[in-house]
């Protein structure tokens, strides 16, 4: 046994596998929506925990680059800190938590607030890449459908949703079609978010690592969300703003307050809300905070 | 006010700090080494091995003591380990024939060439708990035969021999095995990557299936032709040299099942055959891989698919412990963004029947 | 044999870093089809390859991707030099390619013999790396599809004259067909399957 175990190459990946990603990754933009299958290999992390998304970040990562890690939306959750130490520690890279300063956000089920510009790329971590999975477990069949644009079955699910409960209720990894062809699914961000997929100006990258698929959506690039005429795709709204910063049309968290019902909303995008706090503006209950904290000072 | 949870970093570190401190245990007791892991728990040493994909007693040993016993974790780190390897390229297959065998049983044959040897084996012990091993008693030195070194026939080589049992398969000359660490796997797949899959497959799920099998979720008639346990050569082909150079030797488990038969108007009866290959001694995964092998061969072999076992999607996709393990416990990562629009979708249906109930109730109070 | 001394010198100084860069390029053109990136590596390739053709070779190829090589570079000691470099084996089979290198000037008769992939498996495709003569100034064409934001126009020099045409035939194979990147020297542009290209 040797002291050398722990020497890894630069951003941990040897060259061959980012080789072989990179490759994936330049097919996966040429087919927008298709999801290229790759020899995804072990990550020191567990599978399912985002090994996709950080086998994508390696292998697209660089010296120059800025990484932002976000999971539920915020810098600082576990997992979120854990790949981004992971990041720092092999591939030694500028770091950051400010949306606009990232050129690489690698994420966990939420596409940040602030509109993301040319120079940025995003990473999905995706758990399970194939739209078509809750209707058929087999990936034989699935691949079928995808070669022979067969998504009636996908339509079909959707409507007895409609049938039963009245409106379409899948909430998250709400199913989108990409530029005309191909069925993806969005990861399970909530379907809030769909629309920001929608003719980004960034590229957004998708890595499963346990189901070995990499696929993509270059910039400027049509994602409609499936609906029907009759039920047409309809996003989240909150009835309230964030209790911190005051905004409105944002994902929220609930927090609960104590054990008789209190709760607050607060925005989900951790970076958002601090740089609008940052910029002067105040929610609902540190608005309430401040006054009481000043009857107290005086 | 409240005061979003921060310092994720802090809790992380303080976490592993205890993590460290619970897996040295009591300071007053001597610190396991991982010399002892390997020659104590050597069993546990061959299953990270065999799971891992990776023959290194050492650095399993190393794994088994830092997951604290977890064989999951440590098979997880091995393998984590090993994807940073280069690749030298690939040996020579093993030549079971050759094994020094240190334990050899068959089951279909009362006395044949090189004889039965139980070797090591808990076959036959009486499960009793030992206090012997309590009081860290003097073990006696094991008996042994004469050095023979002579090689023992593999029973499939007695039935080969008369044609009672299918061929080894036949390969094209210029097959290559693929490696499916480095290929994205892909169905049907060859059963050179199918047995890789079994071989680092995870013990507890193969027992179930192959278990299964024999309860009559795909039947296959199975006999123990033999299991064999001992040392076999590691060759490679160094093509500056043009002749394969030793790289050592490593203890390895053969199953070969010898399975029901089957005849049609081109080929006589024949037995047919389930295999298993795994480091270390694994009797019970050898075995289990074997039935499953058989199993999968289903539609090959022109028989009904109609058990979990004879599923090769199913079974290859869900054989991966450290795969499973992943995706299993993922679940306990933050999903809140996706519960919160699920709580809000549940709010929203709820509220729309009760305001059709409200509805019907103020049309039945104006009808009144 | 000069040719030989040709095959072994050269090749990237610092592999892990200017592959990166070279590949977030590649990426980058890939995802905005049509802009022009502009390689300043000298990965020191033998003549007729360009830098930009020589880096991307060294950037993307390896044991796991059979190369093919137009005629004049077959006959240089590109093959040697990319077999050396990179451990990629050559193929003469146009279909085999993962990677298809067309030298400046040459030929391209059809891209049917390359691999478009299958219904299937769509990325199971042959890129093309085709050398014209400039990506500054020349015949202007309009660019539209994923990647761009209503068009884009690009001028290229010494296109292969059946190019449009071939390309007109591969759009309407999708999801399968072939992606091209077009060098000149120092300079590349992705073509990805999906984009549209009008003169």
């Amino acid at each position: 046994m040797s002291a050398d175990l722990a020497t890894y190459n630069f951003a941990y990946l040897d060259e061959q596998t980012k080789r072989m990603i990179r490759r994936a990754i330049l097919k996966a933009i040429a087919i927008p929506g298709y999801q290229v299958p790759f020899a995804s290999r072990e990550m020191p992390m567990p599978y399912g925990w985002g090994t996709g998304g950080v086998q994508v970040t390696a292998s697209i990562i660089g010296p120059d680059d800025v990484l932002k890690v976000i999971d539920q939306g915020a810098d600082d959750t576990t997992n979120a800190v854990s790949i981004r130490a992971f990041f720092q520690k092999v591939a030694d890279v500028a770091v950051t938590t400010h949306t606009k300063d990232a050129t690489i956000i690698q994420t966990r089920h939420r596409i940040p607030e602030q509109k993301l510009t040319e120079g940025q790329v995003l990473v999905y971590q995706v758990p399970i890449p194939e739209p078509l999975r809750f209707l058929e477990p087999r990936e034989t069949e699935t691949r079928k459908m995808h070669a022979l644009e067969e998504y009636g079955l996908m339509h079909v699910k959707l409507y007895e949703d409609i049938a039963i409960n009245g409106r379409i209720s899948k909430t998250y990894a709400y199913p989108v079609k990409v530029d005309g062809r191909y069925v993806m699914d969005p990861s399970p961000t909530p379907k809030f978010d769909n629309p920001k997929m929608h003719m980004s100006d960034a590229l957004q990258l998708f890595g499963a690592g346990r189901e070995k698929r990499i696929y993509a959506v270059p910039p400027h690039t049509e994602v409609v969300s499936l609906d029907f005429e009759d039920y047409p795709f309809e996003i989240q709204t909150f009835e309230q703003d964030c209790a911190l910063c005051g905004a409105h049309g944002v994902y929220l968290d609930e927090v609960v307050l104590d054990d008789k019902g209190g709760r607050m909303f607060v925005c989900s995008d951790t970076d958002h809300c601090e740089d609008r706090r940052e910029h002067g503006h105040v929610g609902a209950m540190l608005a309430q905070d401040s006054v009481k904290g000043q009857e107290a000072a005086e | 006010m409240y005061v979003a949870v921060k310092g994720g970093e802090a809790a992380i570190t303080n976490a592993h700090r205890l993590l460290a401190d619970r897996r040295r245990g009591d300071r007053t007791l001597p610190s396991i080494t991982i010399e002892q892991v390997a020659e104590q728990l050597g069993l546990a040493v061959d299953r990270v091995m065999a799971e891992a994909s990776l023959h290194d007693r050492s650095l399993a040993a190393l794994a088994v003591r830092q997951s604290r016993g977890d064989l999951i974790e440590a098979i997880f780190l091995l393998r984590a380990y090993r994807t940073t390897l280069p690749r030298f390229g690939s040996s020579v297959p093993l030549d079971t024939a050759t094994m020094q065998v240190e334990r050899r049983v068959s089951a279909t044959y009362k006395d044949l060439p090189g004889g039965q040897l139980l070797g090591p084996t808990f076959d036959y012990t009486h499960r009793l708990l030992d206090p012997s091993l309590l009081a860290d008693e003097a073990v006696d030195e094991p008996a042994s035969r004469e050095a023979g070194g002579e090689e023992v026939m593999r029973v499939s080589d007695i039935l080969a021999h008369e044609g009672l049992i299918e061929p080894d398969g036949d390969l094209p000359q210029d097959h290559e095995a693929g490696d499916l660490t480095r290929e994205p796997m892909e169905f049907p797949m060859g059963r050179d990557l199918r047995l890789q899959a079994l071989a680092r497959g995870d013990e507890g799920f193969l027992l179930a299936l192959g278990y299964s099998t024999q309860r009559g979720y795909g039947r296959n008639h199975p006999f123990v032709g033999e299991i064999r346990i001992g040392e076999v050569e590691v060759e490679m082909d160094i093509p500056e040299l043009g002749f394969a150079v030793s790289l050592g030797r490593i203890r390895v488990t053969e199953c070969q099942m010898v399975n029901q038969f089957k005849g049609s108007s081109k080929a006589p009866p024949q037995f047919t055959r389930g295999y298993g290959l795994v480091f270390g001694q694994s009797e019970r995964k050898a075995m289990s891989m074997s039935l499953v092998d058989r199993a999968l061969r289903a539609e090959e072999l022109g028989e009904d698919i109609t058990a979990p076992a004879q599923d090769e999607e199913f079974v290859i996709s869900h054989s991966d412990n450290v795969q499973a393990t992943g995706f299993v416990e993922h679940l306990k990562l933050p999903h809140y963004v996706d519960f919160q629009a699920e709580l809000a979708m549940v709010r929203r249906m709820r509220a729309d029947i009760e305001a059709a109930r409200n509805g019907e109730t103020e049309m039945k109070d104006a009808a009144e | 044999m000069a040719t030989n001394t040709e095959a072994f010198s050269g090749g990237f100084s610092n592999p892990v870093f200017e592959s990166q860069s070279i590949f977030r390029m590649l990426m980058d053109g890939m995802a905005r089809p049509g802009t022009v990136r502009d390689v300043e590596h000298d990965a020191g390739q033998p003549e007729p390859l360009g830098q930009a053709a020589g880096a991307i070779a060294l950037t993307l190829c390896d044991h796991d991707t059979p190369v093919w090589l137009s005629a004049g570079y077959a006959k240089s000691s590109v093959a040697d030099w990319i077999g050396f470099h990179s451990g990629a084996p050559m193929t003469r089979e146009k279909a085999e390619a993962r990677f298809a290198f067309v030298e400046a000037g040459a030929a391209l008769s059809s891209f049917g013999l390359f691999s478009a992939g299958t219904q299937e498996y769509p990325d199971r495709s042959t890129t093309l790396v085709i050398e014209v003569a400039g990506l500054d100034e020349g015949q202007s064409f309009t660019l539209s599809g994923p990647g761009i934001l209503q068009t884009r126009s690009v001028e290229i020099s010494g296109l292969p004259e059946a190019f449009l045409r071939l390309w007109a035939d591969n759009r309407p194979l999708f999801p399968r067909g072939i992606d091209v990147i077009l060098t000149a020297g120092r300079r590349f542009i992705c073509l990805p399957r999906t984009t549209r290209i009008t003169a």
